[in-house]
C-alpha cells in the first residue's frame, strides 16, 4: 500500500511530538481577560503539543514574583505577563528576549499593532512584548442618571463639568455615588489615575533636572479637585477601591461615573455580569483648558525572559494568543464585544466589533491621544503617562501612592500629603543619584 | 469527673459557650454558606442566610481557573514531608536534652527558638538566590527543606517538653536490660511518646500548611502550594466574593476536617511544659 | 548519673539539628549582613559597590521607620492582650460542665486551622467590608451607617483578624493547663469557703501562670513578624497607619526592588526582635526553671 509510509511517518511525527512536548510556565494576571485565555489555550495544546502550566495571580504578587525571577535570572517562568512600564526598562537591561520571529511572520502582522502601543513594548525599533490587551482611560457614565439629573455629557468634557455632574447624581439614600474613582494605594492603582489627572492640570512628577514638583501649585488643585469630589460624591471607603473594587460597584449600579480603563467598558456592558449593561455611556477623559487630557495608555503583554529554555515554544504561544486568530477565536466563542481590546487596528475597522462594541471608538480616540513622550503641559525628563519610566518609579509611587491615599481616608490633609511625598520622593530621587 | 452544678447553671453555661463559639465560628460559617451561593445573591444588599439558589457552579469556575488538587497534593506533601524530616531530626536532639540535660541546654533551646525570629522578608533575596543556585525554586523537595528548617525549632522544643515528663527510671531500667540506644529510643522511649510526638506532627502539619510567604515566593506553576491556589483568587474581579468563598473553603477543608477528626491528640499533647 | 559516654552520646544526637539550624541561621544572616552594606537594587544594576552606612541611614530616615516600630509593638501587644484575656475566659468556660463540650470545643479552635491569606481574605470581603460584608448589613440592620473598617481602624483592624487566628491556640493551652489542677484543690478551695474572685485568684491563676507564658513566648515569635495579613488587607496603610517593620522591610526591599535597603531593614528587624527576645526569654526562662 502506498498510504503505509504515510502513516508511518505520520505516527512517526506524532510520537517525536510527543516524545518532545514542552511545557511552558506562564505567569499571568487574575483579570478577566487573561482568564479567558486561560480557558480557551486547550485549542493551543491541541494544535501543538505544548503543555501549559498557568501561574495565576494576584496583581502585586505577580509583580513581584517575576521581577525577582528575572532580575536574580531564576528562570522559573517562560512567558511573563508585563506591562509598558516594565517592558522598555526590562528590555533595556537585556532581561527580556526580543520577539523577532513574531515580527517578521507576515501572518501575523505586525504592523497591524497600534502604533502607540506597539511604541511602548519596543526599544530601539525591537519589539521586546507582545500586547495582550491595551488600554487608555475615559468616562464610563450612566446615561439613566445623567438624564435625571438634567444634564447631557459631551464627548470631551471638563473637569468642572464632572464636578457638577457628579455631585447632581449623587443620591446617597438610595446608595448611588456620583463618581468612582481609585483610591487604593499602588503606583499601579491611585497614582494612574491621579498621574494622568494631574497632566490635564498641568503638573508633572519632576522637571527637567529631576527636582519632584509637589510643591507646585498644579500638584495642590490636582489633589483638592480629587479630594472635594470624592468627598462630596465618592463612595464610602473609597481608599481602599482599585480597579476592581470600581468595576464591581459600577456593575451593581452604584456609580454614576467611572474614570477608568478603556477594557472595563466590555464588563460594564456585558448583561451577564452588570446590572446596568445598556445604560452606559461613554466620553473621553476630562481636560482643564490646558489641551491635556487625564487619559492614561498601558497593556498588558506578554514577554520571554531571556532565562527561558523554552523560547521558541514560547514565542509559538505568544504569537498564538496576540494573534488577529485568537480574537476571532474569542469572537466565535464569547461574541466580539469581549474581545480583548486595544493592541490591533484591523479590529477597529472591524463592522462586526464596531457593531458589538459601542465603545470602541471612544476606545480607539483615547488610546491614539495618549502621548507618552509629552504627558503633561510642561517639559519633561522621563517618559510615561501616568507613570515614570525609571526602574526607581514602582517603589516611589507605591510611597506616594500611600500617602495620597491616606488624605482620602481623611487621615492627612492634602497639604500634609503633598508635603510627604515631596520629602519623600526627594529622599529616594537623591538615593537613587537623579539629584545630585 | 463532672462537677455538681445546678441544671439553672448548666443552661446558663451552656447558652454562653454556645453564643461565644458561635460567634468565632461564623467567619467560617458565612464562608462556607457564601460558597454555595450564585455571585448575584453573594452581595445582594438584602443577604439571605441559607442560600436561595444553591449552586456547586462556583467550585466548577475555581477548578477552570487552578487546579485545586495538584495545589492540595503539594501542600499535603510539603506538610506533611517537613514535619516528618523534622521529627526525624528532633526526636535524637530532644532525647539528649531531656535525658543529658548540661547547663547550656536551655540556651541551647532558646537559641534554636530565636532562629524563628529572623523577618522573612528580609532574608527572601539570599534565599531565593541559593534556592536558584541549587536547582530547588519551584520544587516541592526545596519547599519542604525550607519548611523543615522553619519548624524544627518547636518540633525540638515540644518533644523536650513531652520527654522531660517520661520518668528516667524506665529509659535507665531498659538501659539496665542491655537495651542499645537506638532500641532504647525506638522501643522504649518512642512508644511511650506516641501521643506527644502525634501532637507534635499535627500541630507542625498545620503550621507548615498555612505558612504563607515561602510558599508563594519560591514556587511557580508546578510547586505551589494551596497558598499559593488562593493567591490567585484575592483580588476581587467583578463578581466575585462567592467564588472567593468556594476557593477560601477548598484551601482550608483538608486542614480543617484533619484538625477536627485528631483535635483529641492535637490537644492533649499542646502543653508546651506548661503543665506538670 | 551522666556519664562522660551518655555525654558524648547526648551530643552527638544532637548535631544534626544544631547544625541544619546553625546554617539556616547563619548563612541568610552572613548574606544578608553583607548585602546591607552594598548598593543592591534588583532593577537597576547600574547601582553597586560599597555602601558603608548608607542603607541603614536610609532605613532608620524612613519616614514610616519609628511609627513601623509602634505599630509592631501595638500589634504584638494588642493580640497577646485579647489571645490571654479571651483564652483564660473560654478556658474558664469550655471547662464548666457543659452541654455539646465537643462540637463546641471544635468550633472555637476552628479559626487556628484556617491560613493566614484566607484568614485575612474572608475577613476583607465577607465580614469588614462597607458594602457587602456581613458587618456592614449588621450596622444597616440596626440603622447604623457601615464602618468602613480598614480605613477608620487599620492597625484594630488587623489586630481583630490575628487574634481570631490565635485566639484558639492560646485557649487550648490555657484549658489543658487548667485541666491538669486537680479536682482536690479546686474542691479544697471549695470546702475552705472561698469564693469564686478568690479562687481563680489564688489557685487558678498561680496555677496558669506558666501556660500563659508559654502562650506569650510562642505567639510573640510568630507576631514579630506578621505579614500576610496586613499585605492582603490594608497594605500598610492608608498612609502608614498599618505598617509594621516587617512590611516596613518588605516595602523598601522588595516593593522597591531595593535590597541594599532591604537587607539593613532586615538587620534592623533581627535586632529588635533579638532586643524583644531577650526580655521574653529572661521572663519566660524563669518560668521554665521550675
Amino acid at each position: 500500500m502506498k498510504l503505509t509510509p504515510l502513516f508511518v511517518g505520520a505516527m512517526t511525527l506524532a510520537l517525536v511530538g510527543s516524545a518532545s512536548a514542552q511545557t511552558l510556565t506562564i505567569a499571568t494576571v487574575n483579570n478577566g481577560d487573561m482568564i479567558r485565555m486561560q480557558g480557551l489555550s486547550s485549542a493551543f495544546t491541541e494544535e501543538t503539543g505544548i503543555q501549559l502550566n498557568w501561574v495565576v495571580l494576584e496583581e502585586n504578587t505577580l509583580r513581584q514574583n517575576v521581577t525577582t525571577d528575572i532580575a536574580t535570572n531564576g528562570g522559573q517562568y517562560d512567558i511573563m505577563t508585563i506591562g509598558t512600564y516594565e517592558a522598555p526598562i526590562w528590555a533595556k537591561q537585556n532581561w527580556l528576549k526580543p520577539l523577532d520571529a513574531l515580527s517578521a511572520d507576515a501572518e501575523y502582522d505586525v504592523d497591524d499593532l497600534l502604533p502607540a502601543i506597539r511604541g511602548g513594548l519596543s526599544v530601539d525599533g525591537k519589539l521586546y512584548a507582545a500586547p495582550f490587551y491595551g488600554e487608555s482611560s475615559f468616562i464610563m457614565y450612566r446615561k439613566d442618571l445623567m438624564e435625571k439629573a438634567g444634564l447631557t455629557m459631551p464627548d470631551a468634557p471638563t473637569w468642572e463639568f464632572i464636578g457638577e455632574a457628579a455631585r447632581a447624581m449623587t443620591d446617597r439614600a438610595n446608595d448611588i455615588n456620583g463618581i468612582c474613582l481609585r483610591g487604593k494605594a499602588g503606583w499601579g492603582e491611585n497614582m494612574a489615575f491621579l498621574t494622568a489627572m494631574s497632566n490635564s492640570f498641568g503638573a508633572r512628577w519632576f522637571d527637567e533636572s529631576w527636582k519632584p514638583q509637589f510643591d507646585q501649585p498644579e500638584w495642590k488643585s490636582t489633589l483638592d479637585t480629587y479630594l472635594s469630589l470624592m468627598a462630596d460624591a465618592g463612595p464610602a471607603g473609597a481608599s481602599s477601591n482599585g480597579f476592581n473594587e470600581n468595576l464591581t460597584l459600577f456593575q451593581q449600579g452604584k456609580c454614576g461615573m467611572w474614570i477608568d480603563a478603556t477594557v472595563a467598558a466590555s464588563f460594564v456592558t456585558n448583561p451577564n455580569d452588570s446590572t446596568v449593561a445598556d445604560k452606559v455611556g461613554f466620553a473621553q477623559a476630562p481636560d482643564n483648558g490646558l489641551g491635556k487630557r487625564g487619559n492614561w495608555l498601558w497593556a498588558w503583554s506578554l514577554a520571554i525572559p531571556a532565562s527561558s529554555q523554552n523560547a521558541d515554544a514560547a514565542e509559538q504561544f505568544i504569537n498564538w494568543a496576540t494573534s488577529k486568530d485568537y480574537l476571532a477565536l474569542v469572537a466565535e466563542k464569547e461574541g466580539w464585544a469581549n474581545v480583548p481590546p486595544g493592541t490591533r487596528t484591523s479590529l477597529y475597522e472591524n463592522p462586526d466589533y464596531q457593531a458589538a462594541a459601542p465603545f470602541a471608538a471612544m476606545t480607539l480616540a483615547s488610546i491614539d491621544s495618549a502621548d507618552p513622550t509629552h504627558p503633561t503641559v510642561k517639559p519633561v525628563p522621563y517618559v510615561g503617562v501616568q507613570f515614570v519610566a525609571i526602574p526607581e518609579f514602582a517603589g516611589i509611587g507605591t510611597n506616594v501612592g500611600q500617602l495620597f491615599s491616606a488624605a482620602l481616608a481623611g487621615q492627612m490633609s492634602a497639604d500634609d500629603a503633598l508635603a510627604q511625598a515631596q520629602e519623600a520622593t526627594t529622599r529616594d530621587m537623591t538615593r537613587a543619584g537623579y539629584i545630585k | 469527673m463532672a462537677r455538681r452544678v445546678s441544671t439553672s447553671t448548666k443552661v446558663g453555661f451552656t447558652v454562653l459557650a454556645w453564643a461565644v463559639a458561635l460567634l468565632l465560628f461564623s467567619p467560617i460559617l458565612w464562608t462556607v454558606l457564601t460558597a454555595f451561593k450564585t455571585e448575584a445573591e453573594a452581595i445582594a444588599s438584602q443577604p439571605t442566610f441559607f442560600p436561595q439558589n444553591f449552586t456547586l457552579e462556583n467550585f466548577g469556575a475555581v477548578q477552570d481557573r487552578s487546579d485545586y488538587f495538584k495545589h492540595a497534593i503539594n501542600s499535603i506533601i510539603v506538610s506533611f514531608g517537613s514535619t516528618i524530616l523534622g521529627l526525624i531530626i528532633a526526636i535524637p536532639a530532644a532525647w539528649s536534652m531531656a535525658f543529658a540535660p548540661s547547663k547550656r541546654t536551655k540556651d541551647i533551646l532558646m537559641w534554636m527558638l530565636s532562629t524563628k525570629m529572623m523577618p522573612a522578608v528580609g532574608v527572601l533575596i539570599p534565599i531565593y538566590l541559593i534556592f536558584r543556585d541549587l536547582r530547588l525554586l519551584d520544587t516541592v523537595h526545596g519547599l519542604t527543606l525550607i519548611m523543615t528548617l522553619i519548624n524544627l525549632p518547636i518540633i525540638v522544643w515540644m518533644l523536650y517538653t513531652y520527654f522531660k515528663e517520661i520518668p528516667v527510671d524506665i529509659l535507665e531500667a531498659a538501659r539496665m536490660d542491655g537495651a542499645e540506644l537506638w532500641n532504647e529510643i525506638t522501643h522504649v522511649l518512642v512508644p511511650m511518646a506516641v501521643p506527644g510526638i502525634a501532637s507534635t506532627l499535627l500541630l507542625n502539619v498545620i503550621l507548615a500548611w498555612n505558612e504563607a510567604f515561602w510558599t508563594i515566593t519560591l514556587t511557580s506553576g508546578r510547586a505551589g502550594t494551596l497558598t499559593a491556589f488562593i493567591s490567585s483568587f484575592s483580588s476581587p474581579q467583578g463578581l466575585f466574593l462567592a467564588k472567593l468563598s468556594a476557593a477560601s473553603l477548598l484551601a482550608i477543608a483538608p486542614i480543617l476536617l484533619l484538625g477536627w477528626f485528631s483535635q483529641k491528640q492535637l490537644v492533649r499533647g499542646l502543653t508546651f511544659g506548661a503543665v506538670k | 548519673m551522666a556519664t562522660k559516654q551518655t555525654r558524648a552520646l547526648a551530643r552527638t544526637m544532637m548535631a544534626p539539628a544544631v547544625i541544619v539550624l546553625f546554617i539556616w541561621m547563619i548563612v541568610p544572616l552572613v548574606m544578608t549582613l553583607w548585602f546591607s552594606f552594598q548598593n543592591y537594587s534588583l532593577i537597576n544594576p547600574m547601582m553597586t559597590g560599597f555602601a558603608g552606612w548608607a542603607n541603614y541611614v536610609y532605613v532608620i530616615g524612613d519616614p514610616s521607620f519609628t511609627q513601623s516600630l509602634i505599630n509592631t509593638l501595638i500589634l504584638v501587644g494588642g493580640v497577646l492582650l485579647i489571645t490571654i484575656v479571651g483564652g483564660t475566659f473560654l478556658a474558664l468556660l469550655l471547662d464548666q460542665p457543659i452541654w455539646g463540650q465537643g462540637i463546641l470545643r471544635i468550633l472555637v479552635i476552628s479559626p487556628f486551622f484556617v491560613m493566614p491569606p484566607v484568614a485575612a481574605l474572608i475577613w476583607k470581603n465577607g465580614f469588614m467590608h462597607p458594602g457587602y460584608g456581613m458587618l456592614g448589613h449588621l450596622w444597616k440592620f440596626f440603622g447604623l451607617q457601615p464602618v468602613d473598617w480598614f480605613n477608620q481602624y487599620p492597625l484594630f483592624s488587623v489586630i481583630v483578624i490575628v487574634a481570631w487566628q490565635w485566639l484558639p491556640f492560646a485557649t487550648l493551652i490555657l484549658l489543658t493547663a487548667l485541666q491538669s489542677l486537680s479536682e482536690e484543690q479546686r474542691e479544697a478551695a471549695e470546702m475552705d469557703g472561698a469564693n469564686a474572685v478568690n479562687r481563680f485568684r489564688y489557685i487558678i491563676m498561680p496555677h496558669m501562670a506558666r501556660a500563659i507564658t508559654i502562650v506569650i513566648l510562642i505567639q510573640t515569635i510568630f507576631l514579630l513578624g506578621i505579614f500576610a495579613e496586613i499585605r492582603v488587607t490594608t497594605g500598610g496603610g492608608p498612609g502608614y497607619a498599618s505598617t509594621n517593620i516587617a512590611f516596613l522591610v518588605f516595602r523598601t526591599g522588595i516593593l522597591s526592588n531595593d535590597i541594599g535597603a532591604g537587607s539593613a531593614g532586615g538587620v534592623v528587624a533581627v535586632i529588635i526582635a533579638n532586643i524583644v527576645a531577650i526580655f521574653l526569654m529572661r521572663a519566660v526562662g524563669k518560668n521554665l526553671d521550675a
